[in-house]
């Protein structure tokens, strides 16, 4: 690669890792080391600044967000196009909703993904079906739901939840998840612009925590497009978000014990690059799909089973989900409900030597 | 909702409501706000004593009181008065708020009543599009009943509130209806045939057959389609308000609901929102008493939905919805009020759900026959207002013949051609799902096509394969 990607990843349980991600973009022009939060907040500063019909809002926006990620867009942009909302996610939605109808680019952040319910007939009712139930006569495909997920250490029930599977059985949203602030940038801006309603999930854990360097200009990475960052023979593994450097760093204790694993990062799972998934599977023979939310009904039941269709007769071993236990997201027991670096290599051993 | 993990502003205001500070606050040192000369900071921890209302200013007790009365609290949102005395506000108050009206039974003026002018043309069309509103339920509710159409919605006993509301807007004006207003949409100028076609679900269905009967929608109109779930286009129009006030627009949003929508979250989130936001946007509550078989008393406590959009800060308006010209020059006020003063305006109509609630009701079930008859009758909005435009000497009974027959033609000659027309084609099912086809529906699209060659008898033979 033309620029060395250096993700670094720090997890609390975890020893620090050096996270080598191979990546789709190459910088082309001036790069630099920043956090996820950063990327993102980049991403929007070039959205509000390339499109003057685009706006940010949410619950503590205006001052930065609790997560850092709007920061100096209000001073830049002015407080009618960078504002705090009220208390209230289905009306950030129903609110946002409208707006993208007009054709503007409605960005709204969730705090949490964890409060994301109320807001999910608006979500699920009336913006993924606007342009469908009134054929093509409206749409509000300028909407982008931004919203940070999954465990963080400390979060407990309602600041670790990772609700992505609900959205996926919803024909009509799109639903990206990405890996590193890089992705992250890239990924905000393709779903800011994409004509089509998206949810976008950021992988909280990794605000401050991994940073690599990111191409400082306005880039956009395709939606609907897996990636294979680490190539490899024996089996297939398929995840999204933070879990890919759990996912990464099982790779690596894998090939030290002489096993050779492809990683890809699904990246959008509605609609999702089945495509790119079947290819490797085809290659390897074997599958495990990992993510943070409960197995029952998680998105890697539907990656399963569709490769269970596709693929039957060149699986060499049932497919492994390893994914969050199907309990509430728990506080002090968050470690046993994770799926962690060694449930994921001893799946991998077993499925291996199935 | 949230409880946040970061730190809160919430924090301070726990702090702020903790005792002491709020024994501070009862005499504060802001520069603006000198502390009064009352040596007596804790009253509110004395034993309470029985005090007069303000009325009885003058007597002796009173006089103890005023002591402490000009102590004021410089809280968010404004200065707060101190008293001493404890009174709850009253869940209502003695008096339910008055409702609005221009014309009496008879099609009169009220003397005194100050209302919106309203010239020949616009009163004819109004009264001549409610006339066709009341045909075209007639005629659709029949072809519902003869099973030609699968549903069908009336709004009888609200033409006035559906085609008023419409006449004082402007076509600039967007549209966020529920789905008993398509008297807006007729007033607009939608076709007897564009009403057929979605009714219908044919081809020529802007909605290319995909959602039930009565789900109107036309960009061209500025009307946006109509979706069933209840008050979820309440914060749209607060949020597309919102941009026609950034474009810098001359226009405002409109939002029609129930009685019974009031009680959805996404009503009490809209409002708060378009008071927040200072969005120009009409909130425009159809109170017809009914909720399906649900009647107001069990829907809210609160005196309808016009004090509401003063709790929420909002300027609120209870008018006679079956008076055809309060209704316009309470609309037509309410949009300059939010065009020009950037807010949002609510008001409500008080009204009667005079059919059944669609075409899978029967209300007789739930209410009184005498009391549908009494609003049909003796309330009726369409035969108010053409007495008054008779009065004027701008109708007549004969044109009242030939209007309502030659409509009747039109609308029989529009369902024949409805219903001949192709449905849409398969293809359709596929599209505008996402602005273009994915892969996953490409497959199916495929997958099914083969399935209909080996089953063609399983579907419908009138959708184009």
């Amino acid at each position: 690669m033309a620029t060395a990607m250096a993700l670094r990843v720090i997890r609390r349980k975890a020893s620090i890792a050096a996270r080598g991600f191979s990546s789709s973009c190459e910088a082309e022009k001036a790069a630099k080391p920043i956090n996820l939060f950063s990327a993102i907040n980049q991403a929007l500063h070039i959205a509000l600044d390339t499109d003057p019909r685009a706006y940010v809002f949410g619950e503590d926006v205006r001052f930065g967000g609790v997560f850092r990620c709007t920061t100096g867009l209000a001073d830049r942009f002015g407080r009618s196009r960078v504002f705090n909302t009220p208390l209230c996610e289905q009306g950030i939605a129903g609110f946002a909703i409208g707006l993208a109808a007009m054709g503007n680019r409605a960005i709204a952040e969730i705090q949490f993904a964890d409060y994301i319910y109320p807001a999910f007939d608006q979500l699920v009712n009336e913006a993924a079906k606007f342009r469908y139930r009134s054929g093509n006569e409206f749409n509000c495909g300028g909407l982008t739901i931004r919203t940070p997920y999954g465990a963080v250490g400390h979060g407990g029930h309602y600041h670790s939840q990772s609700p992505e599977s609900f959205f996926c059985h919803v024909p009509g949203l799109k639903v990206v998840i990405p890996r590193s602030p890089q992705q992250a940038k890239g990924l905000l801006l393709s779903c800011i612009r994409d004509p089509n309603p998206s949810i976008f999930f950021e992988p909280k854990w990794l605000y401050r925590l991994a940073v690599e360097e990111v191409p400082e200009h306005d880039y956009m990475l395709p939606l609907s497009e897996a990636e294979v960052i680490r190539q490899g023979s024996d089996i297939t593994l398929v995840g999204w978000g933070a879990q890919l450097s759990v996912l990464e760093q099982a790779c690596v204790e894998a090939a030290k014990e002489g096993i050779s694993c492809e990683l890809i990062d699904l990246r959008t799972l509605i609609p999702w690059d089945k495509e790119t998934v079947e290819a490797s599977v085809r290659k390897t023979g074997k599958l495990l799909v990992s993510h943070e939310a409960p197995v029952t009904g998680g998105f890697g039941a539907e990656i399963s089973a569709s490769i269970a269709e596709s693929c039957f007769l060149r699986l060499e071993a049932p497919i492994a989900r390893i994914c969050g236990l199907d309990t509430p997201f728990p506080l002090v027991y968050e470690q046993f409900y994770m799926p962690t670096k060694n449930k994921i290599l001893d799946a991998i051993k077993a499925t291996v030597n199935y | 909702m949230a409880v946040r993990l970061m730190r809160s502003p919430t924090l301070a205001w726990r702090k702020m409501a903790s005792l002491a500070a709020f024994r501070r606050s009862l005499c504060p040192t802001s520069p603006l706000f000198p502390a009064p000369a009352c040596g007596n900071h804790g009253s509110l921890l004395r034993p309470l004593r029985h005090l007069g209302s303000g009325e009885a200013a003058g007597e002796g007790v009173l006089q103890v009181d005023n002591r402490c009365s000009d102590q004021v609290l410089d809280f968010p949102g404004g200065k707060v008065m101190f008293v001493p005395e404890m009174r709850f506000l009253p869940g209502s108050p003695n008096e339910r708020i008055n409702c609005y009206r221009v014309l009496d039974v008879n099609g009169q003026t009220i003397s005194g009543s100050r209302f919106q002018e309203v010239s020949k043309e616009v009163a004819i069309k109004m009264y001549s599009d409610m006339v066709t509103l009341q045909v075209m339920d007639t005629i659709f509710y029949e072809a519902q009943r003869q099973g030609r159409i699968s549903f069908y919605l009336t709004s009888i006993g609200e033409e006035a509130i559906n085609v008023a509301s419409a006449a004082a807007l402007t076509m600039d004006d967007v549209v966020f209806p529920q789905y008993r207003e398509p008297g807006v949409l007729l007033w607009r100028g939608f076709t007897l045939q564009e009403f057929a076609n979605q009714c219908f679900g044919n081809m020529l269905d802007y909605g290319k057959g995909r959602q039930m009967p009565i789900h109107y929608g036309s960009s061209r109109l500025n009307y946006f389609t109509v979706s069933s779930p209840i008050a979820t286009q309440i914060p749209h129009a607060v949020g597309a308000a919102y941009s026609l006030k950034m474009d810098g627009k001359n226009a405002c949003t409109i939002t029609y609901f129930g009685d019974g929508g009031t009680s959805e979250g996404d009503f009490h989130a809209a409002l708060n929102f378009a008071a927040v936001m200072e969005s120009p946007v009409i909130f425009f509550c159809r109170n017809n008493g009914w909720a399906i078989s649900t009647p107001t008393a069990e829907q809210f406590r609160s005196d309808g939905a016009v004090v509401r959009g003063q709790a929420y800060g909002i300027h609120s308006i209870r008018v006679d919805g079956n008076d055809a010209l309060a209704v316009y020059s309470a609309v037509h006020a309410a949009r300059e009020m939010a065009v020009h003063d950037c807010r949002p305006v609510l008001v409500e109509a008080l009204t009667y759900r005079v059919g059944h609630h669609s075409t899978s009701d029967d209300s007789t079930k739930y209410r009184s026959i005498d009391e549908i008859e009494h609003w049909k009758i003796a309330r009726d909005p369409v035969s108010r207002f053409r007495k008054w435009v008779e009065g004027n000497g701008w109708w007549s009974e004969a044109a009242e013949v030939e209007h309502r027959s030659s409509t009747r033609k039109e609308l029989l000659q529009a369902i024949q051609a409805a219903e001949r027309a192709e449905k849409p084609p398969l293809s359709e099912l596929f599209t505008d799902v996402y602005d273009r086809v994915p892969s996953n529906l490409r497959e199916q699209e495929k997958s099914l096509r083969e399935t209909i060659k080996k089953h063609p008898k399983d579907y419908p033979s009138d959708v184009p394969v």
